[in-house]
């Protein structure tokens, strides 16, 4: 037989619905690759072998049975370990919740959970998702599968990477400033942050609440949109939910037609800082765009270049206050501060913050506290916020002159390990592209384009809010562009990974 | 304008705010780092004008509720499950009043 793990989600879905294979097949095949190449990949921090197989078989019984079932029922799916699971652990990447168990199921993991969806584990990341290069996780970093001595994206580098690795099919990741779409372009396969508020918050460990939002991961486009529509949709229980029927992204990943489409080109993202493989990469793409049918015009977003200082104010200042919850009271890491005789409540607090925190949590902790400390608020955090609203206003004024607007995901390729560890403005320059849609609110996506120093670059589409589905036609217009120039898919062409037995 | 002046003493201050014991190492790494980053980031305060208003959330939405109805919550062995430390069904704490 193929080879299972090659399959996209879609057929997968066909294979089970027709009969030619049963999830149990597709579950075991996929928990064999996690243990062949997990040695070099790193994506997992735990693998739940019994749990998925157990769902697997419920899956094939019921069809068995007859009974009409979800169209990804039985398809295996990775969830970032910041998604709340009440029987795996969730950690977020931190000593501080290390072995922690949820008393409750996050709502997009009860939705994959009553969709039929075998969750094959949880997925590496930097810690409480600060970061963006899987490097600041406590239990060690993921490695990219196009070269495993580079960083594999972050935060969400775990879930992209098992997908780019043939783990899984599809993962469930989360976006605050670029984390599934970044992870996305540097391993090739395909990232959706939808519009805040599309996909509940529930169950999701907070680190800014105001601009994170879970969205999935897949290596197509189509695949992405099947599993946007599992994981979308109104939560009570998130108050910032959004009241609205998940947009058609399934209909428009199948469409995938640009004839007409006016698509704005982001002056201020793809110039300095932006390497030259990664420019010539999306310039490609724009010009398969314009081949297409699409109408190319360029765009300025002119508070875009204040982005980055903007987000890394407001993010802080809600990591600060969110972060406040790890008290070492009610759950989490307690540790006793040395030398102390009976220490008090606020001492075992700071002690079991220092021990449990890694520098990145701290120095964002740390940062945020002084943004909102008083007699700064209004310079620092008061000042992010209008920067906000300017960035807002760009993009509304951008989105009356396009349907979608474009820009390169990320500035380089996936750089070596270690790289920028030591120099934190550099790392945070990674997300200049990827922030203002956080900042704003808007849906964005990330697609392969090319191929730069061998390794891949990623094309960003973003569209207004609640207008995802624009997203998933334009992705899919150029994802089927890039595959017929290459005459492969582009997941395909990932050097082969070392296989351990 | 407020200028991105801090210093290791400061970073002590606002290590204890947040309630993190950080050792000398660490003041120092981030006493150097956090003046940078304030450096890079203040220009956020010579962007907009004072007519520009703040945005705190990308929704314009107030006053949510979900309907009144009473559901299941936690059971209390589910609540204190992770706790470090329980005691008769309650999370057991450090002292938290000083010495009488």
């Amino acid at each position: 037989m193929s080879d299972l793990t090659r399959f996209t989600a879609a057929e997968i879905a066909a294979a089970l619905a027709d009969g030619s294979v049963t999830s149990v097949e597709v579950t075991r095949r996929h928990l064999d690759r996690i243990a062949a190449v997990e040695g070099d990949v790193r994506a997992f921090l735990h693998v739940d072998r019994h749990g998925a197989l157990a769902t697997a078989a419920d899956v094939d019984r019921r069809r068995a049975a007859g009974e009409p079932l979800p169209e990804l029922a039985g398809v295996p799916v990775a969830v970032k370990d910041v998604l709340t699971t009440v029987d795996l652990p969730t950690t977020c990447g931190s000593k501080m919740l290390e072995g922690w168990i949820s008393p409750y199921d996050a709502t997009v993991v009860s939705k994959l959970k009553a969709a039929g969806m075998p969750i094959l584990g949880k997925t590496n990341m930097d810690e409480f998702a600060m970061g963006s290069s899987t490097e600041h996780s406590a239990y060690g970093p993921t490695r990219n599968p196009w070269d495993t001595t580079r960083i594999p994206g972050g935060s969400g580098g775990g879930s992209a990477a098992a997908v780019a690795a043939f783990e899984a099919p599809l993962a469930v990741g989360t976006d605050t400033g670029g984390s599934i779409r970044q992870p996305g372009a540097v391993t090739g396969t395909v990232g959706v942050k939808p519009t805040y508020g599309g996909v509940s918050r529930y169950g999701l460990v907070a680190m800014a609440s105001s601009l994170d939002q879970a969205g999935p991961v897949a290596r197509t486009v189509l695949d992405a949109a099947l599993l946007h529509e599992v994981m979308g949709g109104h939560d009570p229980r998130d108050s910032t939910s959004l009241d609205m029927p998940v947009p058609p992204v399934v209909e428009a990943a199948r469409r995938g037609d640009v004839s007409g489409l006016r698509i704005g080109v982001i002056s201020e993202l793809g110039g300095e800082g932006f390497q030259p493989g990664v420019r010539r990469c999306f310039e490609e793409g724009l010009e398969m765009l314009a081949r297409a049918g699409a109408e190319i015009v360029e765009v300025s977003c002119p508070s875009f270049v204040h982005g980055i200082a903007a987000y890394y104010l407001v993010m802080p200042s809600e990591v600060s206050s969110n972060l406040a919850k790890f008290d070492a009271m009610r759950y989490g890491l307690r540790v006793a501060p040395e030398g102390v005789d009976d220490p008090s409540a606020e001492q075992v607090m700071a002690a079991s913050r220092d021990a449990g925190f890694g520098d990145e949590v701290k120095r964002r902790i740390i940062l945020g506290t002084y943004a909102l400390s008083s007699g700064y608020y209004d310079a620092y955090y008061g000042s992010a916020q209008k920067v906000r609203t300017l960035i807002a206003r760009d993009f509304e004024a951008a989105f009356e002159q396009v349907d979608v607007l474009a820009s390169p995901t990320s500035p380089t390729v996936a750089w070596p390990l270690g790289e920028k560890l030591d120099d934190p403005l550099s790392m945070y320059a990674q997300d200049v592209a990827t922030i203002p849609a956080n900042l704003a609110g808007v849906p964005g996506i990330s697609v392969p384009v090319g191929l730069s120093e061998g390794l891949p670059v990623g094309f960003q589409f973003l569209a207004p809010a609640m207008a995802d589905d624009r997203l998933y036609n334009a992705g899919a217009a150029l994802e089927r562009l890039v595959t017929e120039r290459d005459g492969r898919p582009f997941a395909a062409q990932a050097p082969e990974l070392e296989v351990t037995r | 304008m407020s200028s991105p002046e801090i210093s290791r003493d400061d970073v002590a201050h606002l290590a204890n705010l947040a309630r993190i014991e950080l050792s000398d190492s660490e003041l120092d790494r981030l006493g150097a780092e956090l003046p940078a980053i304030l450096e890079h980031v203040k220009v956020v305060q010579q962007v907009a004008g004072d007519d520009v208003p703040a945005m705190s959330h990308p929704v314009p939405v107030t006053n949510v509720f979900r309907p009144d109805e009473v559901t299941p919550g936690l059971t209390p062995e589910q609540a204190l499950a992770a706790a470090p430390a329980s005691e008769e069904q309650r999370f057991l704490v450090p002292k938290i009043l000083g010495e009488e």
